[in-house]
């Protein structure tokens, strides 16, 4: 990874208000499970780049996307094909 | 895992300044009036978002300084000379404007004050922002839990509420403040003068034993290098809380 990459990388706490947005629930303190190695991370601890079209996730252990988020034309595309199980308290 | 709360839609609000305060030569702290606030949590964000006259929007997110406890909403910014959002509000901003903004937003970087546990917090530059509604939050409750701040600032000048810190810290009420200058010191400065690093961690940090939670917000290269020595030093990975500003912010 270049430093330059390194340096836009962020992580859960930068999508807090996106998540919100789309669950309508603090979803920081979820757990999402990972499909490539099944780890359980807090949704603040997962990696995150918003210097895409959109917000890309990963997994902090195997560094496999787990979602991308993307908004525009008044309509939201979310592909959580990466996260086997989102878990939160209702 | 804790607990979520059904919060409804988050909304766009405006805040309006009340007061604007230089914290040194590139941040500002903006205090805010914002009518039916509905109170948040130390270390929660607000987004903050700027329309231009053509309906271009630019939205940045800011950790808020001030503790649940006060009426007023203060927001601390960082100017980036290249931001597209920061330049505004610190800078341009003045005293009556009205900023949009939705929040509070977070609920992992979060401290709420009822932990028994001692608490290690660890800045880097503005990182130090949701750090201090922490210490605000203990000190408006005259909370004596005991807390540690290691705070990495490139010269004296660029410490964030410096005059502050060093009045809460001289209490006697159990926080301790310990600097470090990674670029340029004072003639006579006692405190430490380099990076961040593990024998620093290890005067700071309280022992591993004592099971303190580890609050790390900053620059993201400084974080994960603070991150990682502190599970290398065999703090409990779970107790140690992260927050990434990026490189930029804007």
């Amino acid at each position: 990874m270049t430093a330059q990459q390194s340096d836009m990388k962020l992580d859960g706490n930068a999508i807090a208000g996106l998540l919100r947005e789309i669950f309508s629930m603090e979803m920081t303190t979820a757990e999402g499970t990972c499909a490539n190695c099944g780890r359980v991370h807090v949704v603040g601890e997962v990696v995150v780049y918003l210097n895409a079209p959109g917000a890309v996730v990963r997994c902090p252990s195997c560094d496999h996307v787990q979602m991308k988020i993307v908004q525009g034309r008044g309509k939201y595309w979310i592909d959580m094909s990466g996260v086997r199980c989102l878990e939160f308290s209702i | 895992m804790a607990r979520t709360a059904v919060l409804g839609r988050l909304i766009w609000q405006f805040g309006t300044v009340a007061e604007l305060v230089q914290e040194t030569p590139k941040v500002a702290s903006l205090i805010l009036d914002v009518p039916g606030w509905t109170g948040h949590l130390a270390g929660q964000h607000v987004d903050v978002r700027l329309t231009a006259d053509d309906g271009y929007q630019a939205q940045r997110s800011y950790s808020i300084a001030s503790p649940p406890e006060d009426s007023r909403l203060a927001i601390t910014v960082e100017r980036l000379d290249d931001g597209e959002v920061s330049p505004y509000l610190v800078g341009e901003v003045r005293t009556g404007d009205k900023v949009e903004l939705r929040g509070p937003i977070g609920g992992y970087f979060v401290w709420r004050g009822d932990d028994e546990r001692p608490v290690l917090l660890v800045a880097g530059g503005s990182g130090v922002v949701p750090l201090m509604a922490m210490i605000r939050h203990r000190a408006a409750n005259h909370l004596k839990t005991p807390t540690r701040l290691l705070y990495s600032s490139r010269s004296y000048e660029d410490i964030i509420y410096r005059a502050e810190l060093d009045r809460l810290a001289s209490a006697g009420d159990g926080l301790t403040v310990a600097h470090t200058l990674t670029r340029m010191q004072p003639a006579g400065w006692t405190g430490y003068a380099r990076r961040l690093d593990s024998a620093m961690l290890a005067e700071v940090a309280w022992p591993k034993a004592q099971a303190p939670i580890v609050y790390v917000c900053g620059p993201t290269p400084m974080v994960e290098n603070a991150a990682s020595l502190l599970v290398e030093m065999g703090f409990d990975p779970a107790s140690v809380k992260t927050e990434r500003f990026g490189a930029t912010g804007g």
